[in-house]
């Protein structure tokens, strides 16, 4: 009897902190937003965010964008050449780069590399006191420190993602075209006409942005929300990456069957 | 325009705070008067830096009120809490520095952030502010090379550079050498009689504090136990007093943090 009473007990407020934690959350995402007119003042704060947070992932990027083409390629290339459909490889790879791969493997890198370097920068500086001392000196480290940070994710991954699948495409020509003996010409021809703007790649745009939204914010605050001590910092930055990784493959989900559902 | 103002810049009035299970505060009312030094003293962990923190705005006390020049800061907006910041200057107890950035862009963060200041104007009062704690040829050095003394001493610099109208230090002479504490002892009440400047200086150097304070207030298990002048309380008679002032282990103010008798913890019970 008593036992069942704990475990009520304990799941009630294990429920309760989760929505707290929620709340929290949702409340610094609101006020990061409202932290906006800070970039347009001081753009550079901004520009220094994009360098850390995008700029230096690029070569991670680049690279396993270029692997995972040649192997879309490779695959490709197998399965299209039993029907004798081998000119279509390029449409094939632009379309899963573009559409799904693109976004999501992305963001699932972005979370590995930059959203656990954000999670322990803020989080140290919190530890350090760091954003206390600037509260103390008049200046809003929420506005300061993460609203640069947000908007530097939020702007960098479709670019990252776009350059991802074009790295993918070279990597499924590479292997295509150089290796396996596909028609240049065709290769290219075929992608340019199947590949829709609007279809293909507005909704990989959209994906990635909304991607950039979710793994930024929740590298921010986990940081912002960690407790101060190495085991809180750790374990913060494990949940970032963690989160960020269900976030983006339930998402991924969720916004493919509304935008290709029908 | 405040020269005659006799009321108190912080008035604390029936404060109660407590983290988690801890009762930290339990009633305390202190007035903090202007352009004084005013000492705040008690044993490790009662509650010092709580105070600090409540009196800024980073903590929410459970109960009471915390005035300072008149506006109650708990009840202020966000945006008004940081305009009142700016009239408040803290000494962190670790210094608090940014570590991305230089001592001498450590002590000018406040001044470009909140002045219009000339580049050249700027680099002259950063200078001077270094010059008056001793560090004016570390300028260039990063937080990370700094010794936790002179991280400290450039915390300072910075706290006073935005010339507030309150300063609050934690444990300014933690870590300093006889000479720089000499310093930091003329410097804090010469920044008062220059500037006008009120200080709350919390320390548990004795001697240096009863030296420089007008008031002191002796704070222990979330009540004010004594208060008054230095002289007043090297003439208490109160045993709490005098036990903390002349450093008796012995005595009502209790060394140890609440715990069982040695006994039953070391041969189990
Ligand atoms: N973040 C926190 N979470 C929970 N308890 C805390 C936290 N910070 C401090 N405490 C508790 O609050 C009490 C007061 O802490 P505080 O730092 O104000 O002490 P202090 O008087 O400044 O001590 P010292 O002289 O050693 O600096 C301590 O008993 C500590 O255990
Ligand atoms: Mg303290």
């Amino acid at each position: 009897m008593k036992s069942i009473t704990n475990f009520f007990a304990s799941l009630g407020s294990n429920v309760m902190s989760a929505v707290q934690k929620l709340g929290r959350a949702h409340m610094l995402f609101f006020q990061m937003v409202m932290g906006m007119d800070e970039i347009l003042r001081r753009p550079s704060l901004l520009i220094k965010q994009l360098y850390y947070v995008g700029v230096l992932s690029v070569i991670l990027i680049s690279l396993s964008g270029f692997f995972v083409g040649m192997v879309l390629g490779l695959q490709g290339y197998y399965t299209l050449s039993q029907f004798g459909a081998e000119a279509t490889l390029g449409v094939m790879v632009a379309a899963s780069l573009v559409r799904e791969l693109g976004p999501v493997v992305t963001a699932l890198l972005f979370a590995g590399r930059a959203g656990s370097a954000l999670t322990a920068e803020v989080g140290l500086m919190k530890a350090t006191e760091q954003l206390s001392g600037l509260e103390m000196m008049a200046v809003n480290p929420v506005r300061r420190v993460l609203t640069p940070r947000l908007f530097g994710g939020i702007f960098s991954m479709p670019l990252l993602a776009a350059m991802f699948s074009m790295f993918g495409v070279l990597g499924g020509w590479f292997v295509g075209v150089g290796l396996l003996g596909v028609d240049d010409g065709t290769y290219w021809s075929q992608m340019q006409t199947k590949i829709d703007l609007h279809e293909d790649i507005y909704n990989g745009v959209i994906k990635s942005i909304v991607f950039g939204v979710v793994c930024t914010w929740i590298a921010l605050f986990e940081g912002y929300d960690s407790t101060p001590t190495s085991e809180g910092l750790s374990r913060a930055t494990t949940r970032t990456v963690v989160h960020s990784a269900f976030a983006i493959l339930g998402l991924d989900f969720i916004l493919t069957a509304i935008m290709f559902g029908e | 325009m405040y020269e005659d103002d006799d009321s108190p810049l912080v008035k604390i009035r029936n404060l109660h705070f407590k983290r988690g299970s801890k009762v930290i505060f339990a009633g305390v009312d202190m007035d903090i008067p202007r352009r004084k030094v005013t000492a705040i003293m008690g044993p490790s962990g009662t509650g010092k830096t709580t105070l600090l923190k409540l009196i800024g705005g980073q903590l929410r006390p459970d109960q009471g009120t915390i005035e300072f020049d008149g506006e109650n800061i708990h009840a202020l907006k966000t945006r008004d809490l940081y305009k009142l910041r700016m009239r408040m200057g803290m000494l962190f107890q670790s210094g608090a520095l940014l570590t991305d950035i230089n001592v001498f862009e450590n002590v000018a963060y406040p001044l470009r952030e909140h002045t219009d200041l000339s580049d050249s104007m700027l680099e002259r009062l950063v200078l001077l502010k270094l010059e008056a704690v001793g560090l004016r040829g570390a300028r260039d050095l990063m937080p990370s090379e700094l010794s936790g003394g002179m991280a400290r001493r450039v915390a300072l610099a910075r706290a006073i550079a935005l010339d507030p109208m309150m300063i609050m230090y934690d444990e300014p002479f933690t870590g300093q050498d006889p000479i720089s504490m000499g310093v930091l002892v003329k410097l804090i009440p010469s920044l008062n009689e220059a500037a006008h400047i009120s200080s709350i200086l919390v320390s548990h150097d004795v001697r240096e504090t009863l030296e420089i304070a007008d008031m002191v207030f002796v704070i222990s298990n979330g009540k004010v136990v004594d208060s008054g002048t230095p002289d007043e309380l090297h003439d208490s008679s109160k045993q709490w007093t005098k036990q903390f002032i002349d450093g008796l282990p012995d005595g009502p103010v209790p060394f140890h943090y609440p715990a069982p008798e040695l006994e039953e913890d070391l041969l189990g019970k």
